[in-house]
């Protein structure tokens, strides 16, 4: 079984990353600062002006890391590929079921339904673990909406009837994910969802977590050989990383959602380590970035009992999991796309 | 045959050939102790050029080739012994990790290697050896016919599967547990999807 890797973030404006013989030597104006065996790594992400030296990209293109490059605030910018990118075989695979709109609604509905049942499990968990302290019936109103979408996923659904439950779902979710946030600062008011900017402190937090599973789910895809742009559920757009955001849809409530909700109920964020900038946007500061960057590792370490595999796996490697899953369902070694359904 | 594949690929296919096609077919590898520890041993069989040894000339890597057969690779070290009629004749010798094993894994990849010799030098080569780590012991390999057949055939099936673009399912057995592809493979992702999701939608 593969491990759970690190994923090296690097968020100090000007470092420098060289390779020197297997490792990853970073630099800052003060000199050496780190240095890392790559084999300890499963990508890096550089956050604003980072600067990677070509022999330390072309060595992490070989050695399988993914090296992504996003701005400070977190906004994807490039990723480097190695020589050797995708699987041609499989790609065409997945190319001819993306063309073919019946099995596309077969693997979109198998996203949806995860999505669905993942965040009425959210629901259903603060329910159990705060039900005194929220709007219970609010929240109770919307899982009942949750139920009814998964009932009507039991059966197949064509394209449309997918998109709708998603939105139904979605809609129903977000209505009631403020009542979920327990801490009584106003600056973690939520009235919706709302990006490109964020224009509170929770939905900042959503969309920089969102970037965070962006990351691992495209490189897990790219590693199993597949390509992260043409999803089924979400159709080809020109930068789009389509099948990237469809496999994302499952882990969205119970890891990024959840991890926002946790930093927030225990107070690891607070509101003063955000920014409202003019124009209403509003951005973290450095030390809030680094709390989130610290929960997402960790959270990835926690293990969990993967439904489908029943194997005990690190949630970092479900993404790898789910992309080798999703790799066997478009080349017909499964009857369909088994996604991760959390408990 | 469209494209000649890596030795290797032989040697993995016979061991399971849907290990073989997510090698050469899905472009799958990782790296577990067993294949470092091979690599390792390789680099040191692969440090030396050529030399001798005991009275023996040996070279060290050398590069192979069968169009017939569609493969190609590196022998370990290919000695030069003295034939029956005085001349020198190739003896393949090959380095494995392990101890000697039941099924005949290494020496149809030994004897491949003759077989690739034999038709770049035009010459007959009736055996050579593969030294295990384990034991620390040489064992000599006659290339019989029935060996030679098992090459033919096996080579044939792996390049019509791989050209195919075909992987095999899983055929889940014991050597699953020692396999470096396990985690790709997913020898048991079998259950039925459908009634999966149904229990997750509950």
């Amino acid at each position: 079984m593969k491990k759970l890797l690190n994923t090296l973030y690097v968020t100090s404006q000007g470092t420098y990353l060289s390779k020197d013989g297997e490792c990853v030597v970073v630099r800052t104006e003060d000199g050496e600062k780190h240095r890392f065996p790559v084999h300890v790594l499963d990508g890096i992400v550089c956050f604003g002006n980072v600067l990677c030296s070509p022999f330390l990209l072309g060595h992490c293109g070989e050695a399988g890391l993914a090296v992504s490059f996003l701005t400070e605030r977190g906004r994807f910018l490039a990723g480097v590929r190695g020589p050797q990118s995708g699987n041609v075989l499989l790609r065409r695979a997945q190319y001819r079921l993306a063309d073919d709109p019946v099995e596309s609604a077969r693997l979109a509905r198998a996203v949806i339904a995860a999505k669905v049942a993942n965040s009425r499990a959210v629901l259903r968990r603060c329910l159990r673990d705060h039900g005194d302290r929220v709007h219970a019936a609010a929240i109770g109103r919307a899982v009942s909406v949750l139920d009814d979408c998964a009932g009507r996923l039991r059966m197949p659904v064509d394209m449309d009837e997918a998109r709708g439950m998603e939105g139904r779902a979605a809609a129903a979710y977000f209505e009631v994910f403020g009542h979920m946030i327990l801490a009584e600062d106003p600056a973690f008011a939520f009235g919706g969802r709302n990006r490109r900017p964020p224009l509170d402190a929770v939905n900042c937090l959503l969309s920089f977590v969102y970037t965070l599973l962006a990351h691992d789910v495209r490189s897990a895809l790219e590693a199993v050989g597949i390509d992260p742009q043409v999803g089924f559920l979400h159709r080809d757009r020109p930068g789009r990383p389509g099948l990237a955001l469809d496999l994302m849809e499952e882990f969205r409530p119970f890891l990024a959602d959840r991890l926002v909700l946790s930093l927030i109920n225990r107070a690891e964020v607070r509101g003063r380590g955000f920014v409202r900038k003019e124009s209403g946007a509003v951005f973290m500061d450095d030390d809030t970035r680094k709390v989130v960057l610290t929960a997402w590792q960790k959270r990835k370490q926690d293990e969990v009992m993967h439904p489908y595999l029943k194997e005990r796996l690190p949630l970092g490697l479900a993404f790898h999991i789910q992309a080798r899953l999703m790799a066997r369902a478009v080349r017909g070694d499964l009857d369909g796309y088994p996604p991760f359904f959390w408990k | 045959m469209d494209q000649t594949l890596p030795l290797s690929a032989l040697q993995h296919y016979l061991y399971c050939p849907r290990q073989c096609a997510l090698i050469h077919v899905e472009k799958v590898w990782e790296e577990n102790r067993f294949t470092a520890e091979g690599r390792l041993l390789h680099l040191r069989a692969d440090s030396g050029a050529t030399g001798r040894r005991g009275g023996i000339a040996e070279d060290r890597s050398v590069p192979l080739r069968s169009d017939r057969l569609g493969l190609y690779g590196v022998a370990d070290v290919v000695e030069l012994r003295p034939g029956p009629d005085g001349r020198e004749r190739p003896y393949p010798v090959e380095y494995k990790r392990g101890s000697p094993k039941v099924e005949d894994w290494d020496r149809v990849q030994l004897c491949a290697q003759a077989m690739c010799l034999e038709e770049m030098l035009g010459v007959t080569i009736p055996e050579g050896a593969i030294f295990y780590g384990k034991p620390r012991r040489r064992e000599r390999v006659v290339f019989e016919k029935v060996l030679r057949v098992l090459v033919e055939k096996a080579c044939g099936d792996m390049h019509a599967m791989i050209e195919g673009g075909e992987v095999p399912p899983a055929e889940v057995g014991k050597r699953c547990r020692g396999c470096s592809l396990a985690g790709a493979c997913m020898p048991g992702a079998s259950a039925r999807v459908e009634s999966y999701l149904l229990k997750g939608l509950e």
